[in-house]
């Protein structure tokens, strides 16, 4: 399945959030995420439904980062 | 200090404590100064940290940034932060619209946990001027979604009652446009709005 995380296409197997962004490479890292401009909280509202990412998902991931 | 940006809040509600000098309440958070310092373009680590210890900063405005897989940059940032000892006040700059710093709102409340929020709403990408009727769209949505908004706004008179009436408490006017480093452009304006939003007798 083809998504786009952060501007970036991405190729990934997984079907939920939180599985998408350990396959994708955020497994420590803390990160906040929007799916499709929506904000997802963590908890168990992060797994999302699969028509989310059928869609073409566009995953936004950030972390702590101060200006 | 010189490579920091100071950010001036305008209260809308105070408390004094004594004659030794006011103290600053913002969203029923006591702080010995209203003085904010940012957190970005300093040349190091250890010059930041030395900013914040000799201006007394008591709150270090920070951002939501994108991080890319594998990286743990924005820890790092973090734990500087933390260890400073103030308050944190994420903005969500950079966003153009008022869904768009709806949602970094959101996610800058998880991140950084506080529902401190300083609200930018972008509608001039040239002066990065604020969008007055999407500042004050995410502030309502913002405000009954229980965050404490610091809108970043113009010194309009009309436009700050529209922010307070939205649930807004605490008003962060623009000095000059952003990273100009002009200072106080419009002094009489910004003196009028503190005047204004305290209940005090207007004038010129």
């Amino acid at each position: 399945m083809k998504i786009s995380i952060n501007g970036a296409a991405k190729d990934v197997t997984s079907t939920n959030l939180a599985a998408v962004l350990h396959e994708a490479g955020y497994r420590d890292a803390r990160v906040a995420t929007a799916v499709n401009g929506n904000f997802v909280p963590v908890g168990p509202t992060c797994v999302m439904p699969d028509r989310s990412w059928r869609s073409g998902g566009n995953c936004r991931a950030a972390a702590r980062r101060v200006m | 200090v010189r490579h920091a940006r100071s950010k001036l809040a305008i209260r809308w509600k105070l408390s004094r404590r004594g004659k030794e000098g006011d103290v600053t309440a913002f969203y029923g958070v006591e702080l010995p100064t209203a003085f904010m310092l940012g957190t970005a373009q300093y040349p190091s680590p250890a010059i930041l940290g030395a900013a914040f210890r000799e201006s007394a900063a008591s709150v270090a405005t920070v951002s939501v940034r994108r991080e890319a897989a594998g990286a743990q940059a924005g820890e790092g940032f973090w734990r500087l932060i933390r260890d400073l000892g103030v308050h944190v006040l994420p903005n969500t700059a950079g966003c153009h619209s008022s869904s768009e710093a709806i949602t970094t709102a959101k996610m800058a409340r998880e991140l950084f946990e506080t529902d401190w929020i300083k609200l930018e709403v972008i509608g001039h990408s040239d002066s990065l001027q604020p969008d007055p009727f999407g500042l004050v769209e995410a502030a309502a949505s913002l405000c009954r979604d229980g965050f404490k908004v610091f809108p970043y706004t113009t010194e309009d008179l009309v436009l700050a009652d529209r922010l307070l009436d939205a649930g807004c408490e605490v008003l962060m006017p623009w000095g000059a446009p952003i990273g100009t480093g002009l200072g106080l452009v419009n002094p009489l304006w910004v003196a009028k709005l503190a005047r204004a939003i305290s209940g005090c007798a207007d004038g010129y």
